[in-house]
């Protein structure tokens, strides 16, 4: 089976996020595969691990991705594409899912996983764009699947508020994941002395037969306005006193100034 | 293009979600401004009786797709309604709730009409005419408002930021049926399947009350339910209590669980990391119950508490039904 993760390099959860001149300051910001990509490279080698196959990476970035790259390479991914092309800054879910596709098409794939959003635009949209943009079905939130033995469908779970829905879907298909699909694992040593032999192989603009006008910030549907930091919350006030008192003091705060119950 | 803008109707095993009266009176409010009005798509098999409540909250019209087409949700099929209904009347703009069933439907339906998203609003206003959204990113420490080039403007708007409209009732306002002709799904859902106990979840509730590691184990979840049903609220957690597997994922707030906006929010031996924070900052008042007063919660709490949970959570749940009068 051949399995194509999608992964997006972000920046690491604990990171500051500082707003200079209305724009996010990339300089201090170390940078990790984004946490529900990570779920979706761990179910794609269980799934190879099962069943047999390859699965192979594609990010779309600028040089740093090639680090996030490598150390996915080492858990024991097959190959990966790196897209590149100083065309592709400043682009937004449409047109990083409009280049993904790009890819897509010729790169052979049974199934394709996506995390269900990038920690950083906190978007959740690249992996259900490309799955219409392939005609391929798509299931959100999964975690748990099962695919049937001649590879051709699954059965799979997504997380909704309150519970799970259970859905049957053909293959190929795209999946977004969700934590709670599995416990990702840490690269070995020997997988990453591995990645030394693995390829990746970036492609531009040009190898993508696509053009700069569909790209980027022209071809972006999205446009910032500004970016701000958000208001700091009002100081606070610490109750003090025995147990019960700073019980009762709190219920008539909560009831009679904040009036929230 | 219309002025109009179009609320996708969430219903799941016959409820209306709340989010989507709450989308409705956000439509009506932006409707206004653009000088359009606010119309409604109730979409599903057996929802006819949901389209008065969208009528009574103030729907201008509602278009109503009902059909045993529609009997098990497929995003492929519901989108193909959508999509059909939006070339026909050209809205403005699309709302959706932004839950499993909007973020699962508003991409798809943006691909097909070749236009972009704005996802997990928290705010609308309209500047030359256009929409401007108001979205966190990086979980919340840094906030954006966005464009869209494209029409119609579409945009998933999460619970908890417009008020419910106060319902009217004798409006009688023009229901459109639609004709359902859709080619079946490839990814359809067979069945909700539910946890044991049912729960409110996070992502819907007005009170939560959540624990972290100071829990010390999952037994003592218990005293946090307490409170929370004192409270008419829902339990939350931190992601140390999760990966303890005190508590399941679906109750994580944070970074990697549910960003919640509850007007009340208490933590119970959190420490407030940023992840947990990102999830949980915008609550309108938040309480903090931790021994430890460096903790990083206090620096967000409204009203903080330094002691012993096991302590001051008994007593609150106390002082909460005392003030309930059970
Ligand atoms: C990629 C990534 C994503 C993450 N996503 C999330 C997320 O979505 N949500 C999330 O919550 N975390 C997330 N985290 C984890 C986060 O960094 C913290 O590790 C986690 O929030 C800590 O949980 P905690 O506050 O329960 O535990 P701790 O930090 O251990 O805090 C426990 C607190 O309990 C207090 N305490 C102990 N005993 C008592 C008592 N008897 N009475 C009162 N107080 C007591 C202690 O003083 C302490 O402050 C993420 C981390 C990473 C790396
Ligand atoms: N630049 C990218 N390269 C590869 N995959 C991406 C990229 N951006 C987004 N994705 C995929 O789409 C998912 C959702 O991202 P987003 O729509 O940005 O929230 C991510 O979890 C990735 O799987």
């Amino acid at each position: 089976m051949n399995i194509v993760v999608c992964i997006k390099q972000v920046p690491d959860t604990a990171s500051k996020i500082v707003v200079r001149d209305g724009q996010i300051d990339e300089s201090g910001l170390t940078w990790i595969l984004n946490p529900y990509d990570e779920y979706a490279v761990e179910e794609a080698l269980r799934i190879k691990e099962k069943r047999g196959g390859k699965v192979t990476l594609v990010s779309l970035g600028p040089s740093r991705v090639l680090d996030t790259i490598k150390s996915t390479l080492a858990l024991g991914a097959d190959e990966a594409f790196h897209l590149n092309d100083p065309a592709f800054e400043q682009g937004d879910p449409y047109t990083t899912a409009l280049v993904l596709v790009a890819a897509l098409r010729k790169i052979p794939y049974d199934l394709i996983w996506c995390g269900w959003k990038g920690v950083d635009g906190d978007y959740g949209l690249t992996g259900i764009y490309l799955a219409d943009m392939l005609d391929l079905p798509h299931v959100s939130f999964v975690v748990k699947q099962e695919i049937a033995a001649d590879g051709k469908s699954a059965v799979v779970e997504k997380e909704i508020e309150g519970g799970r829905e259970q859905v049957e879907v053909s293959l190929p298909a795209v999946f977004t994941a969700q934590k709670g699909l599995n416990e990702p694992r840490y690269a070995s040593l020997k997988g990453i002395m591995a990645v030394k032999r693995k390829t990746i192989l970036e492609w531009s603009l040009k190898d993508l037969d696509l053009t700069p006008d569909q790209v980027g910030s022209i071809g972006a549907l999205t446009e910032v306005v500004n970016i701000s930091s958000p208001q700091a919350r009002q100081e606070g006030r610490i109750l003090t006193g025995s147990p019960p008192e700073v019980a009762a003091e709190l219920v008539r705060l909560l009831h009679e100034e904040a009036k929230v119950i | 293009m219309s002025n109009d803008i179009l609320i996708v109707a969430e219903i799941r095993e016959n409820n209306l979600k709340k989010v989507s009266l709450e989308v409705l009176g956000a439509g009506q409010e932006i409707a206004r401004k653009l000088g359009g009005t606010v119309v409604a798509l109730v979409l599903g098999n057996g929802v006819t009786g949901f389209v008065a409540e969208m009528e009574q909250a103030g729907a201008a019209k509602v278009f109503l797709a009902d059909s045993p087409a529609l009997a098990e949700y497929s995003p492929t099929t519901f989108t193909q309604v959508i999509v059909k209904l939006v070339k026909e009347t050209n809205p403005a703009a699309i709302f959706f709730g932004s839950t499993a069933y909007g973020r699962d439907l508003a991409p798809r339906v943006a691909a097909r009409l070749k236009a972009g998203v704005a996802s997990d609003c928290t705010g609308i206003e309209v500047a030359d005419g256009r929409l401007l959204f108001t979205r966190p990113i990086y979980a919340g420490k840094a906030i954006t408002q966005v464009k869209l080039k494209s029409d119609p403007q579409i945009a998933t708007i999460r619970p908890n930021i417009y008020p419910i409209p106060q319902a009217e009732t004798g409006r009688n306002v023009p229901i459109e049926k639609l004709e359902v002709n859709v080619f079946p799904g490839q990814a359809v859902t067979k069945a909700i399947l539910k946890p044991e106990t049912q729960e409110l979840d996070v992502a819907e509730a007005d009170i939560i009350v959540s624990g972290g590691r100071g829990l010390k184990g999952p037994e003592n979840f218990a005293i946090l339910r307490e409170l929370a049903d004192a409270l008419g609220g829902a339990v939350g957690a931190s992601r140390a209590a999760v990966d303890a597997g005190w508590i399941p994922h679906a109750h994580q707030v944070g970074q990697t669980g549910k960003t919640v906006n509850p007007s009340l929010y208490v933590a119970c031996g959190i420490s407030g990391a940023v992840q947990h924070q990102a999830g949980m900052r915008t609550s309108r008042v938040i309480v903090a119950i931790n021994k430890d007063p460096e903790s990083p919660i206090f620096k967000l709490a409204t009203y903080g508490i330094v002691g012993d949970l096991f302590e001051v959570v008994p007593a609150l749940t106390a002082e909460v039904k005392k003030l309930h009068g059970s």
